[in-house]
């Protein structure tokens, strides 16, 4: 089957990531991260946690190049604040989370830019579909505190087919998804 | 000068469109909780809000416009009529002001704004909470239900004044065109 040797690969793909980048940082701290998906129905800007992942951040400032990350979101964590949009939000038209319970992103080069800041390439799979993301970071490290990420980007409901068309007039093709991780 | 035997013109458009909004508005609540999950109800959430905000301010407009001109007198009633009448017209406009804005915090407060006329959005009133919006929309209820049983008090009174009493309680809100 198709998207079972997907799953396949992508797991392969998340644990070389993972044992590559174990030597470096500490594994990401989802109790003090966050990753939020912003969707606008009907032009309402609506904020959607997604509340259970995990991964990690290779950075070492001296070596921004050398950078990596690996991250998996448990997709059916994605909270829209009320059960009846959770659970339609679970179906198979939108994130079918059934079928596909993860959505993976891995690294593939970081560019540095300005003082903590780098811009990151990776592949980003979910529901499937794999799409080449390029996303900008902020890094803030402080003596004795953990190493933060900060970013954003978006995505399109369409490539990643998410959500029948008769939604397209309601609820925006856009999402844009932005993170807050703590090591 | 004579005593005004009506209600301004501007007071009586206020009145009843406001009424007009109040009826579309407490239909729509009482009914698209219920609908199954589709882009429809989604909108019908939408034009809800959009309504309350709008008699939130034309509420508040009329409540200006009230304490700035004279009402007429009102007919000769019993005085226990006198004061149920003018307690029903407070508890009103206090009901036409409350229920929207508990309408409004419990959006802010289950993270969907408001978003008035898909083109301004509202301020959140406070931040998202689901234990808060869970009792906030369980008042919003209770007054709607409240001004529900308090409107048709007032239009039985109202009915009641022109149809038995024969007075001109109705006709002063109704008097568009001057005698």
């Amino acid at each position: 089957m198709k998207r079972n040797s997907l799953l396949l690969i992508n797991s392969i793909a998340l644990a070389i990531a993972f044992v590559a980048t174990a030597a470096g940082d500490p594994a990401i701290d989802a109790s003090k991260s966050s990753i939020i998906a912003t969707f606008k129905e009907e032009n309402v800007p609506v904020d959607a946690p997604l509340k259970k992942f995990n991964g990690r951040i290779d950075y070492n400032a001296a070596q921004p190049n050398a950078a990596k990350a690996a991250l998996e979101v448990d997709t059916g964590s994605l909270d829209m604040g009320s059960a009846d949009y959770n659970a339609e939000v679970r179906k198979k038209a939108w994130l079918d989370s059934g079928t596909y319970p993860k959505a993976t992103f891995i690294s593939t080069s970081v560019k540095p830019g300005a003082a903590g800041q780098f811009t990151a390439t990776g592949t980003l799979t979910l529901k499937g579909k794999s799409q080449t993301l390029t996303v900008p970071v902020t890094v803030t490290q402080a003596a004795g505190k953990p190493t933060v990420f900060d970013g954003a980007f978006e995505i399109s409901r369409a490539y990643f087919v998410i959500g029948d068309k008769e939604w397209n007039d309601t609820v925006d093709d856009k999402v844009r998804v932005r993170f807050h991780l703590v090591e | 000068m004579q005593p005004r035997t009506a209600y301004t013109r501007t007071a009586i458009a206020l009145h009843w469109f406001i009424a007009l909004l109040i009826t579309a508005g407490f239909t729509l609540g009482a009914t698209m909780t219920d609908l199954h999950m589709s882009p429809r109800k989604l909108r019908l959430y939408s034009y809800h809000k959009w309504i309350g905000i709008t008699v939130l301010g034309l509420v508040t407009i009329r409540l200006i416009w009230r304490l700035t001109h004279a009402v007429p007198p009102d007919e000769p009633m019993p005085r226990w009529q006198r004061i149920a009448a003018h307690g029903t017209h407070w508890l009103l406009y206090l009901l036409m002001i409350a229920t929207p804005i508990f309408g409004w915090l419990y959006s802010s407060a289950s993270g969907y704004p408001v978003v008035y006329l898909k083109l301004w959005q509202l301020p959140d009133l406070v931040s998202k909470n689901k234990v808060l919006a869970d009792q906030l929309v369980q008042v919003h209820a209770f007054l709607a239900w409240t001004l529900f049983y308090v409107v048709l008090l007032h239009a039985a009174a109202a009915l009641k004044h022109h149809f038995f009493d024969r007075d001109a309680t109705l006709r002063r809100m109704l008097a568009w065109r001057r005698a």
